[in-house]
């Protein structure tokens, strides 16, 4: 699925990358710092034009796990079918990563849904805000600490009469 | 709370896309949430010139029901009915998309039986899409009887799928390592009739629509996605061949079954709304073709993967005739076994009626996703809309809106 030359090439021109392999899908961690570099390198040099999805996995509580949030960013080439799983760790106080937005234009939505949804803040993005969530939202509901039930946000919106409105 | 929309416009007049000339003239048009043309509950503010659209800000949330969050407390079988729900025009490919990430996190091998039943009924589904977003295009725009031939073939569809689980609507088919139920002759029965029949409706549309001058005129032209914007602005699926990308990944990464089957990718250059309802109609011919390639060919043995797998339910035979068989139903409804996940991440996507839809699982050794990412396909295609209908008349949006055939229920999720 992946060429070798991508994985080489990522390699040598980043430092600290590791890969790994399941189920024939290929994994590389990038160190957050050179995050930027890694999607210059594989847009325009390896060709990986297709922004497949963002997304992010909270580690909290998960057996085995150093870092607080995984960062995923699932690229694809569509000249020559490869797909790379690109991994970035994260952890509170900062959790600023840079946007990938001016390298795929298609990362602007699911960049703001990433934000909505677990806080995490990306540098660059032209117009970073909540998507599905209200503005006035304060928690970030994928985050582990964030309960399922419970009394939460709704009851703290303020209830509109009839007469008042 | 929603937004107000006076916040909404004073961002409009913040944001770089508003023209700073001729302010005086630009007025704000609340398009939805409640508006027969978005058919669900989406909304846009609209900046117009007259009746020419200057900018469209997507307003979107008012159907999050945090499906992702849900897929954290539900086990892998209990979450296809939350898959159903996504795009509910059709849920079968929903079903399949997510059994065959959770296959792949579990390293699961179907039986071949399985794999042909997961083609044909992602196929139908497909159908079935097509046939509603098509008809809803030509609705909007306002070829009504279109609509009306589209969705008396949707009923035909709907029958197959009650005979096949029992169910019309939110279907929940799938199950880890297999399906509900298998196949009747009833249902294999009804394919064929449905194969006969289908093609002379199919004849009826595009003869009602393809040279109509009201409707060329109202999509032709309209809403234009290059191929280069459609592949930087993450397209797949009809709205990414319709602008002459060729990835299908049918083609590209074969799944289940369907290296086997003979068929075309279908693609348009033009990459307007015409250019997609041509792409749409060409698909149902070629998912005719697998249909019939599938029914024919439907492989004999089992549906579900066998006791050793310990994923699927053993039949009732075997569960009151072997020991593997009780033990391994016992295994399966004790609320504290279940079956075994390893602790990885696996992405797995299939080419649903519109586009790429892939499932992130992150597995942590219990029968539940640690996370249950969603890549859907329509809130990376509603975020091409703003770019779509700047410049264009306000009558174009339901043309637009209707062609891109977004999924409030997915949107949102």
């Amino acid at each position: 699925m992946i060429q070798p030359e991508t994985i080489t090439c990522l390699q040598t021109a980043i430092a600290g990358v590791t890969t790994s392999e399941f189920r024939g899908q290929t994994r590389a961690v990038v160190p957050a710092a050179q995050l930027a570099d890694a999607f210059r390198l594989l847009r325009h040099e390896r060709g990986f034009d297709l922004l497949v999805d963002i997304t992010c996995v909270d580690y909290l509580g998960y057996r085995g796990a150093a870092d607080r949030f995984g960062l995923v960013y699932l690229l694809a080439n569509t000249s020559t079918n490869e797909r790379l799983t690109l991994r970035v760790y994260l952890n509170e106080p900062d959790l600023t990563v840079p946007s990938a937005y001016p390298f795929w234009n298609g990362a602007d939505w699911l960049e703001r849904e990433v934000y909505d949804m677990f806080g995490i803040l990306f540098a660059g993005h032209p117009d970073l805000r909540r998507i599905l969530l209200p503005e006035e939202f304060t928690a970030f509901p994928l985050r582990k600490d964030y309960p399922l039930q419970g009394r939460g946000e709704r009851h703290n919106f303020p209830v509109l009469t009839r007469d008042r409105s | 709370m929603p937004l107000e929309v006076s916040t909404l416009s004073r961002r409009l007049e913040e944001s770089p896309a508003a023209q700073p000339v001729a302010e005086d003239y630009l007025w704000t048009l609340n398009f939805g949430p409640q508006h027969p043309a978005t058919h669900t509950t989406l909304r846009l503010v609209l900046k117009l010139e007259g009746e020419r659209v200057v900018d469209a800000i997507p307003d979107i949330g008012y159907l999050h029901s945090g499906f992702e969050k849900l897929g954290e407390h539900l086990d892998f079988n209990q979450y296809v009915t939350v898959t159903d729900r996504m795009n509910y025009i059709s849920p079968m490919a929903n079903n399949v998309a997510w059994h065959c990430a959770v296959e792949k996190l579990l390293g699961l091998e179907l039986t071949p039986r399985c794999q042909y039943l997961r083609v044909i009924i992602a196929e139908l589904a497909r159908i079935s899409d097509h046939l509603l977003c098509n008809g809803a295009v030509g609705l909007d725009v306002g070829a009504f009887t279109f609509f009306l031939y589209a969705f008396n073939q949707r009923e035909k569809l709907y029958d197959i799928f009650e005979v096949l689980c029992g169910a019309r609507f939110t279907n929940s088919y799938t199950r880890v390592g297999g399906a509900l139920h298998d196949a009747t002759p009833l249902f294999v029965e009804k394919v064929r009739a449905f194969l006969k029949s289908f093609p002379k409706t199919l004849d009826d549309m595009e003869r009602l629509l393809n040279r109509n001058r009201i409707f060329v005129d109202r999509t032709k032209g309209v809403g234009v996605l290059s191929r280069d914007q459609a592949t930087n602005l993450s397209c797949t699926g009809p709205i990414a061949r319709a602008s002459g990308v060729t990835r299908d990944l049918r083609k590209d990464e074969p799944y289940l079954a369907y290296a086997d089957f003979d068929f075309n990718v279908c693609c348009a250059t033009a990459g307007d709304c015409f250019a997609r309802y041509l792409v749409r109609m060409a698909e149902m011919r070629e998912s005719l073709k697998i249909v019939a390639q599938a029914i024919e060919n439907l492989p004999a043995g089992p549906v579900n993967v066998g006791i050793d797998q310990r994923t699927a339910l053993p039949n009732k035979k075997q569960v009151y005739s072997t020991i593997e068989g009780l033990i391994s139903h016992f295994e399966l409804v004790m609320s504290n076994r279940g079956f075994e996940v390893p602790a990885e991440e696996v992405y797995s996507a299939i080419e649903s009626p519109n586009g790429e839809l892939g499932f992130y699982i992150v597995g942590d050794g219990s029968d539940r996703a640690y996370r249950a990412r969603c890549r859907p396909p329509s809130y990376i295609h509603f975020a091409v809309f703003p770019g779509l209908i700047r410049g264009h008349t306000l009558s174009d949006i339901v043309a637009v809106l209707g062609s891109l055939n977004i999924i409030a229920a997915e949107l949102d999720r």
